[in-house]
């Protein structure tokens, strides 16, 4: 059934999705961190599916069609930022930092 | 059969992973993040989920990571500048906080979904044996979930119209 493998392979993802968040300034490479974790939770839904019935795949359908709405908007948004400011650099883009 | 192919490439996904967080230039981090997705869609394969693993390679491996080459091709970041990864501190909650998450879900890991709704083994793959690899996800896509279903075009329509509006210099 392959199960607990594949919740531990998912955990491990969505973990270094989230170190990937926390260690880099990069604003694309954090972003592609975001996508990481969303592939890890799309594992668990696949791998949850074969016990609990297909609607796991229907759900993985759907954090797919979010996943591409968010790096259409993403990605238009730093490329807003980086006419203004000329980096995408998080250390420099410090508008709304009291 | 099935469990050593699961643990290899289940291996290779998170050490591409790891080499994803950690490459200094954004276009090195984009390559191995395609590696990960490529192995999960032979996990997705080897879960029983074939037409799920398609669409892991072409939504994903095909529009999403092309799109993101696109726009660090786009802004000129393909050489590596100074490195972004934070200093001693960001690096530490950077161990520590994950290190947590990983304890917490390890303490889920033994969990097992509640009997009243685990099915029969092999159920998934009668299913798909029966009605064919599309239809046993198609059919609960258009009847059971046709309304979440039909919201996602209007997220859709959102997503597209907002990046226009931000992408561009003068509307």
């Amino acid at each position: 059934m392959l199960l607990g493998p594949a919740l531990a392979v998912s955990a491990l993802l969505f973990t270094l999705g989230v170190a990937g968040v926390l260690l880099r300034r990069n604003a694309i490479v954090i972003f592609m961190c975001v996508e990481l974790m969303l592939n890890a939770v799309n594992l668990t839904f696949v791998a949850l599916a074969q016990r609990v019935g297909v609607a796991g795949h229907v759900f993985v359908f759907f954090v797919m069609a979010v996943a591409a709405a968010e790096a259409a908007v993403g990605l238009a948004i730093i490329l807003a930022v980086f006419r203004h400011r000329e980096t995408v650099d998080l250390k420099n883009i410090d508008l709304l930092k009291g | 059969m099935r469990e050593p192919l699961f643990w290899t490439f289940g291996a290779l996904a998170v050490a591409c992973a790891i080499m994803c967080i950690t490459r200094r230039s954004p276009v090195a981090s984009a390559l191995y993040l395609v590696v990960v997705m490529f192995s999960l869609a032979v996990l997705f394969v080897l879960l029983d989920a074939q037409f799920i693993a398609a669409l892991q390679v072409l939504v994903y491996a095909g529009a999403i990571m092309v799109l993101f080459l696109f726009v660090i091709m786009l802004l000129n970041l393909g050489r590596p500048g100074p490195s972004d990864i934070k200093g001693p501190a960001g690096v530490a909650a950077a161990v520590l906080l994950p290190g947590v998450l990983l304890l917490q879900l390890a303490a889920l890991g033994g969990a097992t979904p509640p009997e009243a709704i685990t099915l029969p083994a092999e159920a998934l793959a009668t299913l798909q044996r029966q009605e064919g690899v599309v239809n046993a996800v198609a059919r609960p896509l258009f009847e059971e979930y046709l309304i979440p279903f039909e919201i996602t075009s209007l997220l859709l329509l959102a997503a597209i119209v907002g990046a226009v509006v931000l992408a561009k210099r003068r509307l």
